[in-house]
Order: structure tokens, then C-alpha cells, then sequence
């Protein structure tokens, strides 16, 4: 077998990890929590950092009406059979060997994954502005307009008595390896066919 | 040249060096350089945490309270043998149990010697056991929760006082008595006490993974009065020391005819020959009613049992198994250092010290060499016994702790001092003044095998000028010393909270890591648990009317509630559903003849409220627990005996 294809093999796999790591977590630092509140994103289920965090998360966010972190979310559907196709097209492609089709599938990936980002910080933006008119505290930007809590899509960000974090974690790594991997198999095909 | 340079940097090093032998002799004094650092050997930063925990028992207050070293701050108050409103431990439905005895309800209890578990000598940080002297019981704290778990009433005890000392393994937890007492109990005359009164030494079988408790057997002395009492380790492990006074058997005016003998015993007692002996089926079983009391941390809740029998031995049945060790005079203090052999007869009336040998006891009982008997039990003479005494050491000799460097520490009641001697050559290395009438004292691990050395403290049954007046009652005083070097340095004066009687230290770490933070709402069993809002409800069974409440910052699920009627009992029945660490919540109602709940995070409590008057009477939050605590408010409706409001309730309903 050709090298690129044995390197597009190990692409089409590499995102399978996120079955097994969290794709992104989103701490919660406050004074009074000496142990930050936190959760892990994974590409099925939302899961507590320490025991009870997304309980405690809920229980804090209350008072500012936000909305309570759900169960399940329809994403936790459609993700993982996402990638479970883009895996099985990633080694059809593998296996027919066109280097070509290489390139093909990583731009499908990356635009995958842009649509998977922009599709969470919908998720965030209507989890951290969407409030509960009859909100406990209700608080304001200095323009008069509501304020949000929509935690930073990546990096850190202060939010009242609250610095938040964001940002990706092993399964993302293992996503991103994959989507290179596929476009280093398209240079090496190229590479190879030049030379041949 | 070379050679005067030379000669001029020997002599500057020799200079240096005596130099610095002297700044560290004087370090070690009071004066010197590095005396003025004191307050920072016992500054721990906003923060920061103490290197070790001090669990000092309340005497009267029937409590445990725990304290950092070197700080000396008070962390937690454990309730244990009397009722605590803080927690409405002993007035909750689910801790009522722990103080029940085979004398009905008991709220108060005397807390004396907390003693830590222990495993191949040395102390593990799992559980606490502490006596109750006037109405004997020996309860277990988990350091897992710091909650009293286990309370076992002592039957044919009284005055619970050699106790509550555990074997190296925690295979026996030691209960002595203090009074002897008609065993079993019955109607006679007081003067015909000698020769008819007993003493009972309890043995208290620890189960190793549960901590679960039992009396294995209970040793029918002669009439004496067990004082206090050490287990045998390393080398004497197996064997348990008791100190006795009044071995005149006098019953009345005892501070004089409880002194007229020169010497009183150590009684040593082989509790391994004795558990073989029960264990082959020896002893008889002895009709005795005792109360055993466990919380079961999954309900939430205790049960009491009564227990109708108790294993007991007469020591004569096993011979070999008792010896008496004269000590003069009225022994008090019985302490074992960490290797074992050496055992301190603290002669409260005595100028000496008298310090026995273990192996001479052994060799003495080998040869035979008996100086009589007491009611059948071998008197062992006192000059083969005797290691040697620490002479003119002080004034009222009292208790003895020992540091990892073969070093004993010995308070002195009368004098008020600690003086530290060195065992085996029986010579006083330093006196400290302790402010004022010493008792106890306590060095971290000092009572095992392994004595994790550094710091002592003392606990004094006089404060007077030490803090500020507070009226009439002053709280007593314990005094911190650094023991690290050659000479003790008082570090600091904390108050403590009811009598500082005996205390267990360790360090922090053997704790710490294991301490729980919440408990677990699915591990919940309480039968009356709610666990969510929508479980809340309430429940009428005849007069009976149960009410099912959940309890989350900042509202009660429900909080209007109807329908009660005058004469009904009602059970409030409060789950705390938070999960986050030192987050309870309290409830009160108006007018509750108990006290408030504070229920813990996954927690069910139960409080009993039996109306007296018709209204509509309020019930809160009486933990600030959020910033919307004071909202934290409901209403219960009581209407006439004879009405018939129905049974209602809510939460969240007609607002708009
Ligand atoms: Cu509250």
C-alpha cells in the first residue's frame, strides 16, 4: 500500500478518539469555590469535572435565570454519527486511493468542524443570554442593554464574581490530528504522483 | 605569611563555631534572638491550614471539640453524649436513639479520654472512642464525617473513668469503672461495701473494617477503685494496665480513708489469655440490661438496641491472667511508653515517681515471687517490679505522655508544671509553670507506639488572669509548647470549650484527605427522603400528618401547607438536596418544643412539631446559606381540632 494511504487510513481514524476524551470543558473560578466548578463536552454527553459540578452550575446560575445545562441535546445525535461517516468516507477513500479525494475530505472535515463551532456558540449564546424574565438578580451592560452570560467560545473571560475558561481537550487534539493527517496524505499523494 | 593567614581563619572558625553552639543553646531557652519568633511558630496565614488536628474532649459539656496545632483555633464541636442544638443532635428523630440507655433518655454525658484507633501501634486516623464517666458508655466518632456513629452502654460499670483506651490494633477499646458497685446491682447497705462491692473492667471488641462494637467480657474485680488505665504495647502488647486507689475499700469521708495505705496497685491484666479462655467457652453470661445505639450513615439514622446479657470472668478462673504491682501512693495516671517497657504509676499523693519494668514483671511472675494476695489475685513485690522513680519531681503528680526520644513528659496538679524526665535514667532534663492546675496533657501520637513529637500541650482546670473577664465562668485553658528541642518553650494559651480533660492529636494528613464533603443523594436510604421537588408531599395517617420537604438554596418544597389540625403530631421530614460542600440548610417552625435541624448536604432530618395554638405559623431557614437565605420562608396553616380544612400544599403557585 502507498504511503499516503496508510497515513489517510491513520486521518480517517485518528477523530475516533473523541469517543473516548472530552472534546472541550468550561471551567467556573470563584472565590468561594476553592475546587473551580466544571464541565466536559464530549461528542455524546455533557459530565462533571469533580462530582455534582453541573448540578452546582445549575444551582448557581439560577439566580440570573439562565437555564438549567440539559441531559441530552440533539447535537449528541448527530455529532458522533458525523463523524462515524466522515470515518467510514475517510477510509473508502483510503482504500480507493486517490489522493485527490484526500484534499476532499479535508475540507469536508474542516467545514464540519467550523459548522460544529459556530453551531455551539449558538448553543452558548442562547444558554448565556436566553433568561428567565422573572430572574432572580437581573444585571446590565453599562449601555443599558441586558447583560449575558454566554461563557468565551475559547479563552477565558470574567463574568460577575466568575472567571470563566474554555478550551479544548484531548478528543479535539485527536479531531485536529485527524483533519491534518488527511491533508499531509494529499501532500504526500501529490508529492508521489509528481515524482512517479 | 601564609601561615599566620591561615592560623588567623582557624581561629576565626573555632570563634564561629562556639559562637553558634551558644546562640542554639539560648534559642532553646527563653531568652536569646530567636524568642521573639514565637508568634510566628504559631501563625498559620489566612489560608493556610495546621499541620496537625488536637481533638480535645469536653468533660461536662459531654462534647468533642477539634482544634488546629499551632494555632489553636477551634474548627468543630462534636457532639456526643449530650444534646446539641446547633445540629438538634439528641432532639432530631434520627439521633434521639444514639442517647437512649437502659435508664431511659439520656441528654447530658461527662466526656473524658478521647483515645485515636489504632493499627500496629500506631495511630490511623479512622476512628475516635471517647468515655462517658457518669452513666458509662463508650461512643465512636467516624473521621470520615467527625459524627459520633456508635454509642454502647456499659452495664455493671460505674464512674467510667480508666477508659477509653484502645489495644495496638484496635482489638479492644477498654472500659474500667471507677466506683465499684454490687454487681449485679441490688438493694444493701452502704457500710457493708468491703468485700461485697466489684469493679468491672469492660473489654470493648472493635470489629477491624466496620469499627462495630461489643462487649466480649467484662473482669469482676475486688472492690477497688480503677483509676485509669493503659494498654501493654510493643513488647506488652497483650496486656492492660489499671491503676487503682481506695484499696482500703473505704465508703465514706474516701480523702482520708481512701489514703491511708502506703501503696495501691497497678492491676495488669493479660487480655489475651483472658479472650482465649472466653474464647474456648470460659466465663458465664450474666443477665445485664445496656443499651446499643448505631447511626447508620445511608438512612440517616440511629437504632437502639437493648441488650439483655454480658459475658463476665472472675479472675480467679484464670490463673495467671491478673497481677497487682504495688505503686505508692493513690496512683492516678497509668501511661506506657511507646516501646512498652516501662509502665508510669503517677502517685497523686506521692513525692516520687515510681516507674515499673515490664520485663521485671514478667520475671517476677516467672519466679513466682508473690508478696500475698488480694482476694485471690497475686500481689507481685514491689522492689522486683520497680524500674526505678524520678525523684522529688514535683508536686501532685498526674499524667505522663512520652515523645519519640525516649523522653516523658509529667504534669503536676499541685505545682502546675510539666516536667520533662528521661526514661531509664529517671533524671529531670527541664520544668515549664502551666497557668494554672494542670491535668492532662498531650503530645501528638503520644499514645502509641510512634509519638510524632514537635508539640505538647497542656490542659488546665484553672484560666483566672489568663484572657480577659468573662464574669464569674471562664472558659478553661489549654498552653502549647514547642518540644522540639532540648528545653520546652510555651508557644501559646488557647481557651477550650467545657472541662479540657484528656485529648488524641495526630497529624493533619491522616485526616484531612478523608474527610467527607457531602453526602450522596443516591446513597440516601431514609425512608421519609425526598428527592426532588416533585417527591415533596404531605401525608396523613390518623393524627399523624408526615410532611415530605426538600430544602435547596433559597426555597422549601413546599412552603404553604394546610390542613393541620390541633392535636395532629406533625413530622417535618427535611431532605437537603444541595451537593456541594458546606452547603446545609437549618429549619425551624414557630413554637417547636425541640430545636432547629441543620441537615447537611443529602441528608434527611426530622423534626416533631405538635402545635399547641390555632394560626398560621412560620417556618425558615436558620443556616445563612445564599444570598437570598432570608427569603428562604414557609407557612404552615393550623386550624381547629374540629375543622376540616383539607390537606393541601405548594410551592410556586399563585404568584402571578
Ligand atoms: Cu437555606
Amino acid at each position: 500500500m502507498k504511503k499516503q494511504n496508510i497515513i489517510m487510513i491513520i486521518a480517517a481514524l485518528l477523530p475516533l478518539g473523541l469517543f473516548l476524551f472530552p472534546l472541550w470543558r468550561i471551567t467556573l473560578e470563584a472565590p468561594q469555590y476553592p475546587t473551580p466548578l466544571a464541565m466536559n463536552i464530549h461528542i455524546n454527553d455533557f459530565s462533571d469535572v469533580h462530582p455534582h459540578d453541573i448540578k452546582n452550575i445549575n444551582l448557581m446560575n439560577h439566580y440570573v435565570g439562565m437555564q438549567y445545562i440539559p441531559d441530552a441535546i440533539p447535537e449528541f445525535k448527530i455529532f458522533p454519527a458525523g463523524i462515524l461517516i466522515t470515518t467510514v468516507l475517510g477510509l473508502l477513500i483510503a482504500w480507493k486511493g486517490n489522493y485527490k479525494w484526500f484534499l476532499g475530505w479535508f475540507i469536508l472535515m474542516v467545514v464540519l468542524s467550523l459548522a460544529g463551532m459556530y453551531d455551539f456558540y449558538l448553543w452558548e449564546h442562547d444558554y448565556g443570554h436566553n433568561l428567565d424574565p422573572k430572574a432572580i438578580m437581573k444585571f446590565t451592560n453599562p449601555d443599558g442593554t441586558q447583560m449575558g452570560f454566554q461563557p468565551p467560545l475559547f479563552g477565558s473571560k470574567d463574568i460577575l464574581n466568575f472567571k470563566a475558561h474554555s478550551y479544548p481537550q484531548f478528543g479535539a487534539l485527536f479531531l485536529g490530528l485527524g483533519i491534518a493527517a488527511g491533508f499531509v496524505a494529499y501532500i504526500v499523494g501529490k508529492k508521489n504522483k509528481s515524482t512517479a | 605569611m601564609k601561615n599566620i593567614l591561615k592560623s588567623t581563619l582557624a581561629i576565626v572558625a573555632v570563634f564561629a563555631a562556639f559562637t553558634s553552639c551558644n546562640n542554639s543553646g539560648k534559642s532553646n531557652g527563653k531568652s536569646g534572638a530567636l524568642s521573639s519568633n514565637i508568634a510566628e511558630k504559631v501563625y498559620v496565614a489566612p489560608g493556610e491550614h495546621d499541620s496537625h488536628y488536637a481533638f480535645i474532649s469536653g468533660g461536662y459539656s459531654g462534647n468533642l471539640t477539634v482544634y488546629g496545632l499551632p494555632s489553636g483555633r477551634m474548627f468543630k464541636e462534636i457532639p456526643v453524649f449530650s444534646q446539641f442544638p446547633t445540629s438538634g443532635y439528641g432532639y432530631s428523630e434520627e439521633t434521639k436513639p444514639m442517647l437512649n440507655t437502659s435508664h431511659g433518655f439520656i441528654p447530658w454525658g461527662d466526656s473524658h479520654h478521647p483515645d485515636i484507633s489504632q493499627t500496629n501501634g500506631e495511630i490511623d486516623g479512622r476512628f475516635i472512642f471517647i468515655n462517658e464517666n457518669n452513666t458509662p458508655r463508650i461512643a465512636k466518632i467516624d473521621l470520615k464525617t467527625f459524627e459520633t456513629t456508635e454509642i454502647i452502654e456499659v452495664p455493671n460499670s460505674a464512674g467510667n473513668h480508666s477508659s477509653s483506651f484502645v489495644t495496638e490494633n484496635t482489638e479492644y477499646v477498654v472500659a474500667g469503672t471507677r466506683f465499684s458497685v454490687p454487681i449485679p446491682q441490688r438493694d444493701m447497705a452502704i457500710k457493708d461495701y468491703k468485700g461485697n462491692f466489684q469493679g468491672a473492667l469492660s473489654f470493648i471488641s472493635v470489629a477491624p473494617e466496620t469499627g462495630n462494637m461489643d462487649i466480649k467480657f467484662q473482669v469482676l474485680m475486688p472492690g477497688f477503685n480503677y483509676d485509669l488505665s493503659h494498654p501493654g504495647r510493643g513488647k506488652s502488647h497483650g496486656w492492660f494496665f489499671f491503676t487503682t486507689y481506695n484499696t482500703e475499700e473505704a465508703s465514706t469521708l474516701l480523702e482520708v480513708n481512701a489514703s491511708q495505705n502506703d501503696k495501691d496497685f497497678i492491676a495488669a491484666v493479660n487480655w489475651k489469655k483472658i479472650e482465649e479462655y472466653v474464647n474456648n467457652g470460659g466465663g458465664t453470661m450474666m443477665p445485664a440490661d445496656y443499651a446499643h445505639n448505631v447511626y447508620d450513615e445511608h438512612t440517616h439514622t440511629a437504632t437502639s438496641t437493648m441488650k439483655k446479657e454480658v459475658r463476665v470472668v472472675n479472675p480467679s478462673e484464670v490463673p495467671g491472667a491478673v497481677y497487682f504491682l504495688p505503686t505508692p501512693k493513690s496512683p492516678h495516671g497509668c501511661d506506657v511508653d511507646p516501646s512498652g517497657e516501662y509502665i508510669v504509676g503517677n502517685g497523686k499523693l506521692s513525692a516520687n515517681l515510681t516507674v515499673h519494668s515490664f520485663t521485671k514483671m514478667l520475671a517476677a511472675i516467672e519466679g513466682k515471687k508473690f508478696d500475698g494476695e488480694a482476694y485471690g489475685i497475686p500481689i507481685l513485690k514491689f522492689e522486683d517490679v520497680l524500674a526505678g522513680s524520678v525523684e522529688q519531681p514535683g508536686l501532685g503528680p498526674l499524667h505522663t505522655e512520652f515523645d519519640a526520644e525516649g523522653n516523658a513528659y509529667t504534669t503536676f496538679f499541685i505545682s502546675s508544671e510539666v516536667v520533662k524526665w528521661k526514661l531509664g535514667t529517671w533524671e529531670v532534663i527541664d520544668r515549664k509553670p502551666t497557668y494554672y492546675s494542670v491535668g492532662h496533657l498531650t503530645i501528638p501520637g503520644g499514645n502509641s507506639r510512634k509519638p510524632q513529637g514537635k508539640y505538647m500541650f497542656a490542659m488546665n482546670k484553672i484560666t483566672k488572669d489568663r484572657y480577659l473577664p468573662t464574669g464569674p465562668e471562664m472558659e478553661h485553658s489549654a498552653q502549647l509548647y514547642d518540644i522540639s528541642g532540648d528545653k520546652m518553650e510555651l508557644l501559646l494559651d488557647f481557651p477550650t470549650h467545657g472541662e479540657p480533660h484528656y485529648a488524641a492529636a495526630m497529624e493533619a494528613d491522616l485526616v484531612k484527605e478523608r474527610s467527607q464533603k457531602i453526602y450522596n443523594l443516591e446513597d440516601n436510604k431514609h425512608p421519609y427522603a425526598a428527592f426532588s421537588d416533585a417527591d415533596a408531599k404531605v401525608v396523613r395517617k390518623g393524627n399523624e400528618v408526615h410532611i415530605y420537604m426538600t430544602t435547596i438554596r433559597s426555597h422549601f418544597t413546599p412552603d404553604n401547607i394546610e390542613g393541620v389540625k390541633l392535636g395532629d403530631k406533625v413530622y417535618f421530614h427535611v431532605t437537603n438536596l444541595e451537593q456541594d460542600f458546606d452547603v446545609p440548610h437549618g429549619f425551624a417552625v414557630l413554637g417547636q418544643n425541640t430545636s432547629e435541624l441543620l441537615i447537611m448536604p443529602g441528608q434527611t432530618k426530622t423534626s416533631v412539631w405538635e402545635p399547641t395554638k390555632v394560626g398560621v405559623w412560620p417556618f425558615y431557614c436558620t443556616d445563612f446559606c445564599s444570598a437570598l437565605h432570608q427569603e428562604m420562608q414557609g407557612y404552615i396553616r393550623v386550624s381547629p381540632a374540629n375543622s376540616n380544612t383539607p390537606l393541601k400544599w405548594s410551592m410556586g403557585e399563585d404568584i402571578e
